[in-house]
């Protein structure tokens, strides 16, 4: 079955060093050093206490599905999820090269790297592991 | 200050259209403005506030008073806060009421997806790559089905409701949508024929989804002494509550929206609780939306929802809380891919004593209109109301 063409993100001055990363295989995700969590999606503020006091850690690419559907009505059907990453946030991405069907909550999942349209920017998806 | 009987709803207007392909979206407007305005038995010349939201044509308040002629506004509100704006506009006139900012407030919704073909469930939708999540999700194909979709999965997953619950809420729009002759479905449905219809979005079948429509309403918000020098049954605000809901920088939690806040809030302020309500309009984009929403506001328990949909429980004249009595967005109409307005409309006929007589409750003194906008998967708004006839 042919997969769907990803979008290309078009990056900002504030996010352009986060969709470098993920070029080198790397996703990065916001940690609030005054309250010691990560977050996401990236920003330079922490989106628990405003306080420009982040930093990014490089995510382990482990993670678990915490909620996920399947888009049966569009010609490359595909998967939406969220995965709860290792450390702890949640982020929205795609579940690939798998049996849809065969998916669950819970699941874990592990990090893959895809080619959004362009061929210029790679970008974070999951797949079980 | 609360605005607990500072302020009535004194007159209503639903387009009848539900394909305006002879229409502008202009025209649209000023059309349901006057027909709320006709209602109350005002002119336009006493409108002297004017609320819209995201659905109306360029400048938004600026354009359509400029198109409708409205010359004596002293004060307009365009929060958009998508298909929740036009309960939480009905909040916001009742504040401006009673702060005596204004008297007689216009509040218009119209739309017309479908005349445009607008793919509205099914397409990923760009707000543009100024809006900061844009770049993070647009890219995985979020769409309003699948976004919904995904709160029904983890509903599901948490509490073991199931998609026959679900699909319960559709038939309860069915039963209530035979007797709207406007109605876009009329076709009373059962449960098998929603979980049979086509899978759109795990597990969103296509009859657990709204319809597309083109179309429209106003509410005319009026103080007290001109509610006084009308002649329209007396619908008073009670209480209102707002809040948005977002994804908590992660801190994902799919299982709630938005009603858990603004519902206590409405509820607090016009003194009553959720066993009071007589009828309720809810939000119904999706059954899921309606399940969720029906806890958030305390009907039921968290997780007793598909419990609380099910046998008929929402039907008009059978069960406990007579929903949607219109046929609702699952089967009357949703313009502008916009259902707040419209879910105003039902409660106050029904408080009224207008609804139609099929569906039309006993004794109907109190009810709630709630309303859900954006994506109840990422960030959404949410807005509650609870009004009295007097």
């Amino acid at each position: 079955m042919a997969e769907r063409k990803i979008p290309a993100p078009e990056p900002n001055p504030e996010t352009e060093a986060f969709w470098a990363a993920c070029n080198e295989g790397k996703l990065m995700i916001g940690k609030c050093n005054d309250t010691g969590k990560t977050y996401w999606y990236p920003r330079a503020l922490s989106p628990f206490t405003l306080s420009d006091n982040t930093t990014t850690v490089q995510a382990s690419g482990n993670g678990k599905i915490y909620s996920y559907s399947v888009m049966r009505r569009s010609p490359e059907p595909y998967c939406i999820a969220y995965v709860t990453l290792d450390e702890g946030t949640t982020m929205m991405t795609n579940i690939v090269d798998c049996d849809f069907d065969s998916l669950k909550i819970g699941q874990a999942v592990k990090l893959v790297w895809k080619d959004t349209e362009g061929g210029k920017q790679k970008i974070a998806c999951f797949t079980p592991a | 200050m609360s605005i607990k009987g500072k302020a009535y709803i004194a007159g209503i207007y639903e387009h009848p259209t539900r394909k305006a392909t002879d229409k502008s979206l202009a025209q649209l407007h000023a059309e349901v403005a006057k027909g709320a305005l006709d209602d109350a038995g005002l002119t336009v010349d006493d409108v002297d506030a004017y609320f819209c939201a995201g659905d109306a044509p360029g400048l938004g308040p600026l354009s359509m008073a400029d198109y409708m002629g409205l010359r004596n506004l002293r004060h307009v509100d365009s929060t958009d806060v998508g298909g929740s704006s036009y309960v939480l506009h009905v909040g916001h006139a009742a504040e401006a009421i009673a702060a005596g900012k204004c008297k007689v407030a216009l509040i218009t919704l119209a739309g017309r997806p479908r005349s445009e073909g607008m793919a509205t469930g099914t397409a990923p939708r760009n707000y543009g790559s100024g809006a900061p999540d844009v770049q993070f999700e647009f890219p995985y194909g979020p769409t309003v089905v699948n976004m919904y979709a995904m709160c029904a999965m983890r509903h599901m997953h948490e509490y073991g409701t199931t998609s026959e619950q679900l699909a319960w809420i559709k038939v309860a729009a069915s039963h209530h949508a035979q007797h709207n002759p406007h109605a876009m479905l009329r076709n009373v449905v059962t449960v098998e024929d929603v979980v049979n219809s086509p899978m759109i979005a795990d597990p969103l079948h296509r009859l657990d989804c709204c319809v597309i429509s083109d179309g429209g309403g106003a509410i005319v918000v009026v103080a007290p002494e001109i509610m006084n020098s009308l002649k329209r049954p007396k619908i008073k605000i009670l209480g209102a509550g707002e809040a948005p809901k977002h994804q908590m920088g992660g801190e994902i939690d799919l299982t709630y929206s938005g009603a858990r806040w603004s519902g206590p809030i409405a509820f607090a302020e016009a003194g009553v609780k959720p066993s009071d309500i007589k009828y309720a309009s809810i939000y119904d984009s999706f059954t899921i939306t309606v399940l969720m929403q029906l806890e958030d506001l305390g009907f039921c328990e968290k997780g007793q929802g598909g419990k609380f949909v099910a046998d008929g429980n929402l039907i008009s004249g059978t069960g406990k809380l007579p929903f949607n009595t219109d046929g609702g967005g699952l089967c009357n109409n949703h313009p502008a891919n916009r259902g707040g307005l419209t879910k105003v409309l039902e409660a106050v006929r029904q408080a009224r004593g207008e609804a139609h007589p099929a569906v039309q409750v006993k004794n109907c003194d109190l009810v709630l209109a709630h309303g859900t906008g954006g994506s109840l998967g990422s960030r959404h708004g949410s807005a509650t109301l609870i009004l009295e006839r007097e």
